[in-house]
């Protein structure tokens, strides 16, 4: 298992987090801390197939059938902002 | 004896005796809140009155009809908030549509009233982690209720609410049940829908009632269980009528002690009260039988890997486009995004998404996401070998009872290490109960503390068969 030494503005990037240089600093130390901990796995034998689930449930489809959802109007009711019947997002091409 | 001290049974009765109305119980919850919210904080929000039209209407003669359930504020409930105890869905989020679980609870006629506090998206054990207001423990105004269903517990306990739900990701129902001295109980993962519950980590995640009974909380899951089609882990099984588990006796059934829970570390009030309860169990017929769960210590470390991971796939959805807090400060898309989590999300929340992403990230993913995943499946094997030597497993339900308001602010770590008895059961979707067993004394105080039973997959039957012999006894 790799040694813990969190690369913080990296992950805070791929997370979308806009961390303060404060933060950066704590979450650094703080998950270094945790991770510490965490590292205890490794020095377990784990033979053992991976289980994503606790149940063993698989690839559970449904009839491709249309069913009601919401509306519209309700889908939209939420949106911080809106234009017209869209949701409203910064520009994205120049 | 006032209507918001009473249980789901006592309230049903008077109601089929025409004795009291729906109208009259949601009034006086009502009146409860406003006495006694303001110290105690388990509720967010309440709108009476349209609690009070859904009363009027309510079915008496349905098995929930007219009985008021508080719900923890991650559960959608048509028209009202669903802030998930967080600044990123508190200004201007109001649910579209019922979740699965209250689909079900209107069907059998009861009133969903008021949100109740919690740990931001269900991280926490403390309820401290709310961005928007704290909730204390009615045994002792000074401590944590726990959490993260600590609103709903803390309600039940201080008679603010009749019953409510709660979720449970690694202890999130049975621990604040246990520290505010109630029963909490998690269903197998599956029994009940999770659609329409904001998710934190789907693969534990499951909602369960938080009841001041054993007999109210067999009552409740018999109206909560079942398949659900919008949730495709939803189990497709029989929901036996959970009532026929109570007054029955419990002789000759084993009851599994783990050696690697009765350890040391182990607060010695709630050791003693624990060791009591086994002795009570043993009284009444039970036989109590040492096994083990080998791989018991790497559970924390195996959760904090699969719950944050998940977590940080889970709250990406929380991007400012569709709902929820959107920065006002952004010029462009990819900093719109950056600074809406920034300011949405509180600080654990942040800290389990960083932990999440770092461990799912390239080069990182088979050294922990994978290994964790393995361990899971250790385990539950450990598990499915001790079954076939018991009928249930007992344990504290916490190492120790509440803590005063702010002892583990600084410490995540120490505060994780304290779901060492409840994560296992999330990992295995195992069923599992808390019901108070006592007390433990703490700088002079007298603080509730809680019996685990776990029980087999879906054998909730057996689970509370024995709380509700043990509660009786």
């Amino acid at each position: 298992m790799p040694s813990p030494q969190i690369d913080i503005h990296h992950i805070a990037k791929l997370s979308r987090l806009a961390l303060t240089d404060e933060e950066a600093v704590k979450y650094q130390d703080q998950l270094n801390r945790i991770l510490g901990h965490i590292d205890q796995l490794s020095t377990y034998q784990l033979d053992a197939e991976p289980s994503a689930h606790a149940m063993p449930i698989f690839d559970v489809i449904r009839p491709d059938i249309a069913r009601p959802g919401l509306t519209q109007e309700e889908a939209l009711s939420n949106a911080p902002r809106r234009a017209m019947d869209q949701f409203q997002i910064p520009k994205v091409m120049e | 004896m006032s209507l918001a001290n009473s249980t789901i049974a006592t309230l049903r009765q008077r109601l089929l005796t025409k004795e009291i109305s729906p109208r009259d119980i949601v009034t006086d919850v009502a009146q409860a809140i406003d006495s006694q919210n303001a110290s105690i904080g388990a509720y967010l929000s309440w709108d009476l009155d349209k609690a009070l039209k859904e009363a009027d209407l309510a079915d008496i003669s349905q098995p929930l009809g007219g009985i008021p359930i508080g719900i923890k504020d991650n559960m959608n409930v048509i028209g009202e908030p669903c802030t998930c105890g967080s600044r990123m869905l508190a200004e201007n989020y109001t649910a579209p549509y019922d979740a699965g679980a209250i689909v079900k609870l209107r069907g059998a006629g009861a009133v969903p009233f008021g949100r109740l506090n919690m740990d931001e998206f269900a991280m926490g054990s403390s309820t401290e982690n709310s961005a928007l207001g704290v909730t204390r423990n009615p045994r002792d105004l000074e401590r944590i209720p726990g959490g993260s269903s600590g609103g709903s517990a803390a309600a039940v306990a201080g008679n603010l609410a009749i019953a409510t739900l709660g979720s449970d990701t690694g202890g999130s129902i049975r621990q604040p049940a246990a520290l505010c001295g109630c029963v909490g109980l998690k269903p197998t993962y599956g029994r009940i829908s999770r659609y329409g519950l904001v998710a934190f980590a789907s693969s534990l995640d499951q909602i369960g009632p938080i009841t001041k009974t054993v007999e109210d909380s067999a009552i409740l899951l018999n109206h909560l269980c079942g398949k659900d089609a919008r949730d495709s882990t939803s189990l497709d099984v029989a929901v036996p009528d959970f009532t026929l588990a109570l007054g029955q006796d419990i002789k000759g059934l084993r009851i599994g002690l783990p050696k690697e829970y009765f350890i040391s570390g182990i607060h010695a009030g709630v050791s003693a009260a624990v060791n009591e309860a086994i002795k009570k169990l043993e009284a009444l017929g039970a036989i109590p039988v040492e096994i083990s769960l080998p791989h018991t210590d790497v559970g924390v470390s195996t959760y904090y890997i699969i719950a944050p991971a998940e977590a940080s796939a889970n709250l990406a959805r929380f991007d400012g486009v569709r709902y929820g807090h959107r920065s006002s400060a952004a010029t462009d898309l990819m900093e719109h995004y950056m600074m809406s989590r920034e300011e949405g999300f509180g600080p654990e929340v942040k800290r389990r998404i960083l932990l999440g992403t770092y461990v799912l990230s390239s080069g990182y993913y088979d050294a922990y996401y994978l290994k964790a995943q393995r361990a899971r499946t250790l385990i539950r094997q450990d598990f499915e070998q001790a079954f076939e030597k018991v009928d249930v497993i007992v344990s504290p339900t916490s190492p120790t009872p509440a803590h005063k308001l702010g002892a583990l602010k600084d410490n995540p770590l120490a505060a994780y290490l304290e779901d060492i008895f409840t994560i296992p059961v999330n990992l295995a979707g195992l069923p599992a109960i808390s019901v108070p067993c006592g007390t433990a004394m703490e700088d002079g105080k007298s603080l509730p503390v809680g019996l685990q039973i776990i029980g087999k997959p879906l054998d909730e039957m057996t689970l509370l068969r024995v709380a509700d012999a043990f509660e009786k006894a």
